[in-house]
Order: C-alpha cells, then sequence, then structure tokens
C-alpha cells in the first residue's frame, strides 16, 4: 500500500466532524461542506459522504448526486499536486495537447489513468482558464501559472516538481520511521522499492 | 371567473394549478413522461408543451394558468416538437422492445407510435450500462431510462426514502442508488412504487413465473396457489378490464386450469392475522405496554421500520404477514395433515406487491432450507403467467376457492386497502369482547388521506386509532410521536399510497383514481360477504381448534409470529488510523441512531486513545454506518464482538475494558503484528 494512502487514512477524521458543524448541519451549505472535506481528503470517499448524508439527514443518493454533479469534486483520490493544462480554444491551436502528452509521459500516466500510484500527482485538463492571452497555460495546484509554455520549458518544471515531491515523501518517511520505527518496518520497505523505479 | 382558450374552446380556471390541468379539463389528454399529480412539477420531458398566444413554445405542466390565455395543443410546432423528444429519447434507449418486460405496457413505446415516430435517425446507444437486478424485488435498467425522475421524486417526496436519486451531469446523467451501488445494498425497501411510475423498463419488478412454471411441471410438487385481496380488484386490468371490478371466481378457474393443485384465498390467513393481531392488541392494552402497537403486514413498512427507526420495533406487532402466515400453516400443518413433505409443497403467493418477494427470502421465513413461500408473483405476472397459458380469461367461468382455506370474512378483504386492517382488527376485537356495536363498518378509518385518526369506543374501551399510507406520511407520524405529540393505541401503516391496491405489483396506470376503484371493489367485496368479522372465521376456528389452541398460545406463537431486528441502510467503514494487518479491528458506529446518541464523541475518546505511545498501530479504528444493534446508547465492534450501551461518558472506560485487555494478550502471542515489544525482541534475536 501506497504510504500516501496511509496518510490519507490518517487525515483526522474530526476534521470532517468540525467542518460539518461549523455549516451547522444545514443542507443548505452541503456544497461548502463537500468543498472544505475535499481540501482535507483531496477527494471525496464514498464513506465519508455517507457520514455528511447521516449528520445533515439526507439520503447518501443526494449527496452522491451533489458530488458527481460538480466537475470541481472528485470521488477519486487526487495527488498532492494537481497539474492543469488548459486545453481551450486558444491554448489548443497553439499546441496544449504536446505538453499534455508530455506530462503523461514524465509521469507514467495515460488515458485511463490521471493520477500516480503514489499520490504525488495528477493530470487534469482544463477547458479554458481565462488566461488566453498566455496560452498555452499550465498551473500546478491552481497557485503556480505558466503561460506560453513549450514542452521544453515544461520539461524543466516538472522536473523540478518531481524532484521537490520526492524530496517531501522522504522527509515525512523519515519522520514516520523514527515515529513508530519497528511499526513500520515492512512498510518503508516496500515505499522504497515503489520509489526506486518512479525516477526512471 | 377567469378562463383560458383551449384550441377554441373556454375552459374556465377554478383552482387549477397549471396550464396542463386546464388542457386535460377541456378533454384533451396532453401526453406526459414526467408529470404525476401527487409529485411536484419536474417539466423535464417537454412532452406536454403547448403554444400559448403572446407566449410561445411552453411547458403546459410548469406554466401557471392566467386569465385569458390563448392555448393551442396542437400546432405544426408543437406536433413536431413532440415528435423530436421522443426521437432523440429512443436514441439513447436500448431498443430491444420485443423481448422488453415492459412491452405492451411502455409509455415511451404507445406514445412513439402515437406520435408517428417511425424512424429513428440516430444510432443505437453504444455503451450499455450493468442491469441491477440482484435484489429479489426490481430490476433495474438504466440503459432504457429516459431520466423522467419520477422514480426518484416517487422515493423522495411520498416515501420519505431517497433511495434513488441523479448523479452524474449531461451525457453521463443517470439514475441511482448512492455511489452506483445496487438497490440491494442501500436502503430501498423494494416497495416498487418506482416501478409504478417508471414509464419505461428501465424498473420493472423482478419475475418469477419462470420458477412457477418449472414447478408446475414437477410431478413431485404439489403447486398450491394463495392469492392476496388486492389482486382479484386489479387482474382485469391486465384483460381490457376497469380497475375495481372483482375477478376472485376467475383467477381460481384459471389457475386450476394451469394445473395448480390447490388454489387458496390468502384472505384466510388475512382472518387470521387479523385474530392474533387483535389477540395481542388486547393483551398489550390490558397491560399497558408496548403500545401503540404498530401493524407488521406490509414488508415495505417493516424493512423501513428496521432501517430508519429501529426504536419501535418492539412495538411492532409480532404478527407475521398473512402471506407468511399462509405459507407457515400450510408448509407446516396442512402437508402433515395431507401426507406431504414439506419441500414438496411449491407455495405460489400472488400478491400485487414487489416487497413481498422479498418478505418471502428473509431467513426468519425459512426453516431447514425450507421457504414457507416459495414463489411470489406480482398481479403483472399472473396476468402473464395466464396469457403465456392462452387462457382466454374473459371466457373463464368462475370457481370457488378450494378448502380449507378458501373459507373467509369481509374483513380479512379489506386488508388491500388503506385502513382495512386496523378496520379488521376493531371488527375481531368487537367479536371477542362480545360486544355488538350493531353494525361492523368503521367508517372513521376509510378513506385516502395520508393520515387519519380516529377515536373508537367498544364498550368501556376507548381506542385511539391511527391509519397512515405512503411512507412519507409514516415519517411524519413517527417523527411526532417521537416528539411527544401523538399518542395512539393502534397504528396501521402500509407502505404503498392507497394500501396494497396501489403496490408496486399492480397493472398500470397505477395511479390514485386506479387505486380507489380497486379500494372501493374490496369495499364491494367485504359487503357481500356473509360474515363480516375475522373472528367468526369458522376455519380459523376449526384451526385453532385442531392446532393452534387458541389466539396468542405458545403453538400459534411458534407458526404465526416472528421478530424483526435493526437493519443498516448501507455498508462502509471510513478508516480512522488505516488498516494495518493482524492489529485489532475496533468499529464505532456512526449510524443515525448511535450518532444522535453522541457516537462522534466516542469515537473522539477512542482516537485519542489509540494514538497512545505504547499502543499505537495495534488498533484499527474505523466509523461504521450501523452495526445493526440499535437499542441501547452507542455500538461498538471489537473484533469479532459487538458492545453496545456506550456512551460518551464511559467511553475511556469501556476502551481500556474491551481494547486494551485484548492487546495485553497480543503483547505476548505477538499476534497484532505492529510493532510490539515481543516481536521486536524476537525480531532481534533472530
Amino acid at each position: 500500500m501506497g504510504k500516501e494512502i496511509q496518510q490519507v487514512f490518517q487525515r483526522k477524521f474530526d476534521k470532517v466532524n468540525s467542518i460539518v458543524d461549523k455549516h451547522e448541519r444545514k443542507v443548505s451549505n452541503l456544497i461548502a461542506i463537500l468543498q472544505e472535506i475535499q481540501a482535507e481528503y483531496r477527494y471525496l470517499p464514498e464513506e465519508v459522504l455517507t457520514y455528511v448524508a447521516t449528520a445533515l439527514g439526507i439520503p447518501p443518493a443526494t449527496v452522491y448526486g451533489v458530488a458527481t454533479f460538480y466537475t470541481q469534486f472528485s470521488m477519486k483520490p487526487k495527488g498532492k499536486y494537481i497539474v492543469k493544462v488548459c486545453d481551450g480554444t486558444a491554448c489548443h491551436v497553439r499546441h496544449s495537447e504536446k505538453l499534455r502528452y508530455l506530462v503523461r509521459e514524465k509521469l507514467g500516466l495515460d488515458d485511463s489513468k490521471d493520477t500516480t500510484d503514489d499520490l504525488g500527482f495528477t493530470l487534469e485538463t482544463v477547458s479554458c482558464i481565462g488566461a488566453c492571452g498566455l496560452a498555452p497555460v499550465v498551473t500546478v495546484n491552481d497557485d503556480e501559472v505558466y503561460g506560453q509554455m513549450t514542452p521544453e520549458a515544461l520539461a524543466i518544471v516538472l522536473d523540478q516538481l518531481i524532484a521537490k515531491e520526492r524530496a517531501e515523501q522522504q522527509t515525512e518517511e523519515q519522520q514516520e520511521k523514527s515515529d513508530q520505527r519497528p511499526a513500520r518496518n515492512g512498510q518503508a520497505k516496500e515505499l522504497d522499492d515503489g520509489k526506486g523505479c518512479q525516477g526512471c | 371567473m377567469p378562463y383560458v382558450t383551449v384550441d377554441g374552446e373556454t375552459v374556465e380556471i377554478n383552482g387549477e394549478k397549471n396550464v396542463l390541468e386546464l388542457v386535460r379539463k377541456a378533454g384533451i389528454e396532453l401526453p406526459t413522461f414526467c408529470y404525476h399529480s401527487e409529485l411536484s412539477v419536474y417539466g423535464a420531458c417537454r412532452m406536454c408543451t403547448v403554444e400559448i398566444d403572446n407566449v410561445g413554445l411552453v411547458a403546459a405542466c410548469s406554466t401557471p394558468p392566467a386569465d385569458g390565455m390563448v392555448i393551442h395543443t396542437n400546432t405544426k410546432r408543437t406536433q413536431r416538437l413532440r415528435r423530436m423528444v421522443v426521437e432523440l429519447l429512443l436514441a439513447n434507449h436500448h431498443r430491444d422492445c420485443t423481448t422488453c418486460d415492459k412491452n405492451g405496457a411502455c409509455k415511451l413505446q404507445s406514445l412513439a407510435y402515437q406520435l408517428g415516430v417511425r424512424k429513428v435517425r440516430f444510432g443505437e446507444r453504444s455503451e450499455m450500462l450493468p442491469i441491477d437486478d440482484d435484489n429479489p424485488s426490481i430490476v433495474r435498467d438504466p440503459n432504457k431510462c429516459i431520466l423522467c425522475g419520477d422514480c426518484v421524486r416517487v422515493c423522495s417526496e411520498i416515501q420519505g426514502i431517497g433511495a434513488l436519486d441523479f448523479a452524474g451531469r449531461g451525457a453521463d446523467t443517470c439514475v441511482t442508488p448512492a455511489f452506483g451501488r445496487k438497490l440491494g445494498d442501500v436502503e430501498c425497501v423494494n416497495c416498487g412504487q418506482c416501478v409504478a411510475v417508471c414509464p419505461t423498463g428501465a424498473l420493472t419488478g423482478k419475475s418469477e413465473t419462470e420458477a412457477v412454471w418449472n414447478a408446475l411441471g414437477d410431478p413431485s410438487k404439489v403447486v398450491v396457489a394463495q392469492i392476496a385481496p388486492a389482486v382479484r380488484v386489479a387482474i382485469g386490468e391486465a384483460f381490457g378490464k376497469k380497475p375495481g371490478e372483482i375477478e376472485t371466481g376467475k383467477i381460481v378457474a384459471a389457475l386450476k386450469k394451469i394445473g395448480f393443485a390447490k388454489v387458496f384465498d390468502t384472505v384466510f390467513a388475512a382472518d387470521l392475522t387479523a385474530v392474533e393481531e387483535c389477540d395481542e392488541f388486547l393483551r398489550r392494552l390490558t397491560k399497558r405496554e408496548r403500545l401503540p402497537q404498530f401493524t407488521s403486514c406490509c414488508p415495505g413498512w417493516v424493512k423501513f421500520a428496521e432501517q430508519h427507526y429501529p426504536e419501535i420495533l418492539d412495538n411492532l406487532s409480532t404478527c407475521r404477514s398473512p402471506q407468511q402466515m399462509f405459507g407457515s400453516v400450510v408448509k407446516r400443518l396442512y402437508a402433515k395433515e395431507m401426507g406431504i413433505k414439506p419441500e414438496d409443497v411449491f407455495v405460489v403467493s400472488i400478491m400485487p406487491c414487489t416487497a413481498k418477494k422479498f418478505e418471502a427470502k428473509r431467513p426468519e421465513f425459512i426453516e431447514d432450507g425450507v421457504s414457507d413461500v416459495d414463489a411470489v408473483l406480482s398481479t403483472n405476472e399472473l396476468g402473464l403467467l395466464l396469457k403465456q397459458a392462452g387462457i382466454v380469461f374473459e371466457e373463464l367461468e368462475g370457481q370457488a376457492f378450494d378448502r380449507p382455506f378458501g373459507l373467509t370474512t369481509g374483513g380479512g378483504v379489506i386488508f388491500g386497502v388503506t385502513g382495512g386492517v386496523a378496520e379488521a382488527v376493531l371488527r375481531t376485537a368487537a367479536t371477542s369482547l362480545k360486544i355488538d356495536l350493531g353494525y361492523v363498518d368503521f367508517k372513521e378509518v376509510r378513506g385516502f388521506q395520508g393520515l387519519r385518526d380516529a377515536t373508537v369506543r367498544l364498550g368501556d374501551i376507548e381506542l385511539n386509532l391511527a391509519v397512515v399510507h405512503g411512507l412519507g406520511n409514516a415519517r411524519k407520524l413517527l417523527d411526532a410521536i417521537r416528539r411527544g405529540e401523538a399518542k395512539y393505541d393502534l397504528i396501521e401503516v402500509m407502505a404503498c399510497p392507497g394500501g396494497c391496491v396501489g403496490g408496486g405489483g399492480q397493472p398500470q396506470p397505477n395511479d390514485t383514481e386506479s387505486r380507489k376503484a380497486r379500494g372501493k371493489g374490496l369495499y364491494v367485496s367485504d359487503k357481500m360477504a356473509q360474515l363480516r368479522s375475522p373472528g367468526e372465521n369458522l376455519a380459523v376456528l376449526k384451526l385453532y381448534e385442531s392446532y393452534l389452541d387458541k389466539p396468542g398460545s405458545e403453538l400459534a406463537h411458534g407458526v404465526l409470529h416472528t421478530g424483526y431486528g435493526p437493519r443498516r441502510r448501507i455498508s462502509g467503514d471510513i478508516k480512522i488510523n488505516g488498516t494495518r494487518p493482524g492489529a485489532l479491528d475496533v468499529s464505532v458506529c456512526v449510524g443515525t441512531g448511535c450518532y444522535l446518541r453522541g457516537s462522534y464523541d466516542v469515537l473522539q475518546t477512542f482516537t485519542k486513545l489509540s494514538d497512545r505511545d505504547d499502543i499505537r498501530g495495534k488498533v484499527n479504528l474505523k466509523a461504521t454506518f450501523c452495526l445493526e444493534h440499535c437499542e441501547d446508547g452507542v455500538s461498538i465492534k471489537v473484533g469479532d464482538r459487538i458492545v453496545t450501551g456506550v456512551t460518551p461518558l464511559n467511553a475511556e472506560e469501556t476502551f481500556e475494558e474491551q481494547v486494551l485487555s485484548k492487546l495485553c494478550t497480543d503483547r505476548v502471542s505477538c499476534l497484532c503484528g505492529s510493532g510490539c515489544t515481543a516481536k521486536d525482541e524476537e525480531r532481534t534475536r533472530r
């Protein structure tokens, strides 16, 4: 099991409850509740949605309906870094397609798979982020915007990002090892293996 | 008086809420998929589009009428639009009409014909979604769904459940249970009201006709039928008759013709139920315990109570439903009397209901692998069975039911309509208390209002009764009782509006009008009966004399009663601190009941405690949705054991007693697999 998944479990469930409470368990606040839960879990796990339904006193099918209606919500786990490649008209005519393939290649993704196994990265295509003057545009986690991208430039950005993510993962691992050394022997090894083939 | 003009004809506005009602008042049958007068207006299908002068094309169902409106229902534009809508719906619809269960009864099919759609210019649906037919009652074929939302609204607005809802968006929109699960895995109570309103073959009852034919063809089986009251006033509709016509004799004759050894009447079992239930009620009344008593004849209601109101399960009558009493009596007593092994008797019950299919498969009603009821056919399936056999229904000569379970009273007949069970119990109570009221009709409990209450005097006893139909109404009543605002002695609940006459297995159109007509048919049948009170049923009295001693006896309890328990609505666990192999699984219930009793605080305490240095990693803490022990406090599960009665106050103590104690033994035998001292030492040694 990837370490990231472990971490997702460990994200404190009480956060969900405080989110629900903060919104006074009102059905009219459902979307806001889901947004905050997604910020916490990076996706909307089924069971958590069932819990939200229980707390709000509405059927789980209704919560599921809302969660699947809006593209901002995901019911599949997403990576820590979400790389969005804009494929709006302006970006498209300026070869955003090439950028998308580059990201796929770098991260080992394809049509059926948009998130890396270690939950490090997710690739999304968006249909215009409103920065057509900078086309083609790539964003990372919605706070870093890279305009007028070329495959070469994007390769540099991605390499840096991958290195950064790996370093973060290592630190977390070490921290966990020192936290819980005996418990995690088997696990850590498995992760080392997984990471070994990541860079190639 | 304000008025509108519909195709040149003046129609007065008299409280009609929308243009559609006015158009129908003018005698024009506008086609609709998504409009039902009992449900909220959705305005999605656009079939009822009309042209209004100075306004243009609008959906009649969602347009409020205004004085002086000039409405045209049949213009070139409306015709073209309706045809286009149907063509587009067909483009996305799995068009295997000839082999579809709904063939001949499908609204999409008949409207396509009616509107002259003879060609679909678009291709076939390319991607087929899986069919959900895992539950015993309902088959859901999403490839035939036209997204009218009727099922979604009936489930939430009428039944107060909401097992189905829209999911996805745009071309991916579909109607589905939560998380794309199967209907059998969520809170669906199998009432089949979604089937009753579905205009296409997307939701149909699950057919058991094949099993019945197999049994009929098996010489080692004695095939016995029981026919529910609501079937006799609806089966005629399958053969072109009006709802409410009583066809009892013809059903018996037809079933005899196709090879049923015996044809009995579920009404006999309904009489038996009324006698047992009345006895139970009078006992409770004397002791003033477990009141109000709720009826338990309706399997949709029973499952609803198990899932949503576990705290009232004790108040449910322990009587089995008539269907199950019949099965039990036939398999346990009748078979013995006839010298046949129970497994060689094949009991077919013919019901207006889809939930009865589920009920027959409940483990409570299967003994040593032998079901009390082997197959359940809906009214629709009965129609099909007879058509398959080439029976010319209209020409049949009526026959009487077989003895001994053919002797019935009027009280049992009205079990099929809302208010009937309460009335039958009242009649039986009057008989057993030897009170002559001079009448047997308790008109105060009759009617079609969603919730009716009445005070009835029987001698010196004053009884407060409530009759409720439609589970949404039941929910309102139960919530009022929960808040202490309502108090009753006896409450009759039927899941379907109108009672069994409106069941999910009845022929379409299954609307309020048909339901009322069917109910009326049952009251006529009741009035024609020589015996009116179930307490006077001689066959029932004989059954007690020969086998069951007296109502409420130990023998009667063994054969005629049962018990129900809490049931989870949906499965799933939230992992709080990961899943380590070998660590101790500890689940805290966060289902509604436990949630309201503070299970969240218990969970919080457990999370904190399991994070202690010495036990970290040895406990897999989970939040789970219902451990089906809703009676007392918060439930937790440690390993395989369920512990109830936990409160936020005793959570810490419970954790020490139930969880820590287990971990200590693990420490020695080193089974926790998560790095306890023993394991470390062992590893070092190696």
